[in-house]
């Protein structure tokens, strides 16, 4: 197989058990040759022990012990297919239980997402809040599936039908790439196979639209964004005075000769070189991982920001931020947390909590402001020290931000900068 | 299409190298959990570009069961030396001459679980906080849960329900005294993208992945190696095989399979073409169906 230029695609699933989401993906998972016999024959042995008939596809998807017991997934999981095209990552994230925490999780690093709605209901409540939740989290690419067509006769008046549901709120989101697909999972249809059933759709297959869609310019290019992790000093022959800032590109492009400021600081340089393993670089550019070495020595360390002169973030003390909070403690009013941006971290407080938002309604409700798990709301963050930010809709890397309880050191909440 | 764009092999590279630069930054004493497998092997070269021009700053912590292959120590001593690290050795025969464990008895006893013990007393004596491990989230479906950053209690133990959400790539290593992680930078390979990625950088690993002469008695559906720890049972016979391993564990629960890849070329065709999972081939998960689970849980990497 042929590979060397295949790209890596990102997709998370959204939907519930009873959408079809796990069926789904086993179908893909079975129809792209991605199952292995011993696997196939263990879902056999399950699907025969719970007495259902044929092989029951959704099984490939659970995990761990309890989930099997109970039929649902409980923490998001992580599947891999790859077909002559490109490689996936499946981010699937369970629909009942923690819906949002998981969601959120699955859908931060996504390129895509897939909204299952099944076509017998058509957009219900879960459906509004899985689309906002991808919008929130500015997804690039939405795929609203219309599943189950099987059971509506595979009716293209239903299909447009459920289509004018879904455009009555879509203006609201901030996703600029919406697709519909009506689907059988449980068949197959349109999943890898055109579907024979379905003649009036002229679209192309769930595949095939994954393999071939344009991700390459999701990332951005503009605002040249090297977030330090570290300092390289060798201390060894033929390096002794070699200084590397080893970190991942964030966004930008950086070359050798450009003018660079490092962040808080100020000072400025000039980039001496780019370096990989024993070579160098013409160009970095996202998510490459680099070190860069300077003309000048200067001070630099973990949590600075190499930025280009003519580019840079805005450093702030106080911001807004959408924040959804991940955790069973209720966030304490203007109590203090460790705000971990990028390779920065700082003890930061929720100054305010201006309001929450109705995830099903998109509504906002000013007079509970107290953030229990799941919840997403509009706030106020106060940091000790200025952070390097952009805004999320620009830049999901420097945009983006997780909070620590450091009573805990447990992950409460992820950040959205406004 | 635009060129600034990386391929699947690079970007997941790319992710790794990442990983094992924050687990430098956030963790005062990490070590590499190196069994001589390819996995270990993979990280041990992802952490060599990762770190170049400096030498791999972690450990290598080994957890010998004293069920080695031969090929697998010798190639564990080579590497050590070419790459100027320090090795840790956990030893199994140590704790169970402790009374820290006791010896499974009966016909497909291992050592496998054993080694939780010992490889939690070696995370303790040595004090490290982060022990990084080649586990692969395809490799099976406990696994499939795994964060890249995966926090253990003060007993060592993992609870899949209540772990850290890791958001984006922002990783959260922050821990009291006592516990500690377990840091997976390779989670999104597949053994498909391991065998492309060894074979584009021309990796070098044990002999044992290459197509060999070997003794070996069939038993539970693949070819189990002679050695001084294999009691033959009624019925079975030796037999001189072409062989290769798949993956590498103990010699006592390694099955190997026939074939005549020996090359890199050959093994990656060979297992882009295989219908069942790397791990069929393992008795140590064919006890139960939430065998890997319940030995995660207790602290198995």
């Amino acid at each position: 197989m042929q590979l060397d230029n295949n790209q890596l695609l990102r997709f998370t699933t959204a939907g519930s058990v009873d959408d079809g989401k796990s069926t789904l993906i086993g179908r893909l998972l079975y129809d792209s040759k991605s199952i292995f016999e011993d696997q196939l024959e263990s879902i056999e042995n399950t699907s025969a022990k719970k007495g259902h008939e044929g092989v029951d596809l959704a099984l490939f998807t659970d995990g761990l012990k309890e989930e099997r017991e109970q039929g649902i997934t409980i923490d998001v999981a992580y599947r891999y297919f790859t077909t002559p095209k490109r490689k996936f990552i499946i981010a699937d994230t369970p629909g009942h239980i923690q819906y949002t925490r998981n969601m959120v999780t699955g859908a931060s690093t996504a390129n895509v997402a897939l909204i299952l709605i099944d076509a017998r209901h058509g957009v219900i409540e879960q459906t509004r809040r899985h689309a906002f939740i991808a919008s929130l989290l500015q997804i690039p690419h939405l795929i609203v599936c219309i599943n189950k067509m099987d059971l509506v006769d595979f009716s293209e008046e239903r299909y447009n039908e459920i289509i004018a549901q879904f455009e009555e709120f879509s203006s609201k989101l901030l996703v600029k790439d919406i697709r519909f697909l009506p689907i059988s999972a449980l068949l197959g249809d349109n999943v890898v196979n055109a579907s024979e059933n379905m003649k009036w759709f002229k679209g192309a297959p769930m595949l095939h639209t994954l393999e071939t869609m344009h991700i390459s310019s999701d990332i951005n290019k503009i605002d040249a964004r090297f977030p330090v992790q570290t300092v390289l000093r060798p201390q060894r022959d033929g390096f002794i005075d070699y200084r590397g800032y080893a970190g991942r590109v964030a966004s930008g492009i950086f070359r050798p000769g450009d003018e660079v400021t490092v962040m808080p600081s100020g000072f400025t340089s000039k980039i001496k070189s780019i370096d990989t393993f024993e070579s160098t670089v013409d160009e970095a550019f996202a998510p490459m991982s680099v070190s860069i070495t300077l003309e000048d020595d200067i001070d630099v360390s973990r949590g600075d920001m190499i930025v280009r002169n003519n580019n840079k973030p805005e450093p702030k003390q106080e911001f807004d931020a959408m924040l959804c909070w991940l955790n069973n403690e209720t966030a304490k009013p203007r109590a203090k947390y460790t705000i971990c941006h990028t390779s920065n971290d700082q003890k930061s407080m929720i100054k305010e909590v201006r309001y929450k938002v109705d995830v099903n309604s998109y509504n906002r409700i000013e007079d509970d402001k107290d953030l229990n798990m799941n919840d997403i709301a509009r706030v106020t963050i106060k940091t000790t020290r200025p952070l390097m930010i952009d805004e999320y809709r620009d830049n999901r890397v420097t945009g983006s931000f997780i909070l620590v309880d450091d009573a805990t050191h447990e992950t409460v909440a992820a950040g959205m900068i406004l | 299409m635009s060129k600034y764009y990386l391929n699947y092999l690079d970007e997941l590279e790319s992710e790794a190298i990442y990983i094992l630069r924050e687990v430098w930054a956030q963790f005062d004493n990490p070590v590499i959990m190196f069994s001589g497998g390819k996995d270990s092997i993979l990280l041990t070269h992802l952490a060599k570009k990762a770190f170049f021009p400096s030498r791999i700053p972690f450990p290598l912590m080994h957890v010998d069961t004293g069920h080695n292959f031969p090929e697998t120590i010798q190639f564990r001593d080579d590497l050590i030396k070419e790459f100027g690290c320090q090795l840790i050795v956990g030893s199994v025969q140590e704790s169970i001459d402790q009374g820290r464990v006791a010896e499974e008895k009966g016909k497909n006893a291992t050592r496998n679980a054993l080694q939780i013990t010992t490889l939690l007393d070696a995370i303790e004596s040595n004090k490290i906080d982060c022990a990084i491990g080649g586990g692969r989230r395809d490799e099976e479906k406990a696994r499939a849960k795994e964060r890249f950053f995966s926090h253990r209690d003060d007993f060592g133990q993992w609870n899949p329900k209540n772990q850290r959400p890791e958001l984006w790539n922002i990783l959260n290593g922050k821990h009291f005294e006592g516990e500690h992680f377990r840091a997976f930078p390779i989670s999104n390979w597949t053994e498909m993208d391991v065998w492309n990625y060894i074979k584009r950088e021309n990796i070098a690993i044990p002999s044992l992945y290459f197509a060999h002469e070997r003794e070996v008695v069939w038993r539970s559906d693949s070819w189990i190696p002679v050695s001084e720890f294999l009691i033959l049972e009624e019925g079975e016979k030796v037999e001189t095989k072409k062989i290769r391993f798949r993956t590498l564990g103990d010699i006592t629960i390694t099955g190997g399979m026939e074939s005549d890849a020996d090359t890199l070329e050959k093994i990656a065709n060979e297992v882009s073409t295989m219908r069942k999972t790397e791990r069929g081939n393992r008795t140590d998960d064919k006890r139960s169906e939430s065998a890997m689970e319940d030995r995660k849980r207790q602290g198995y990497f």
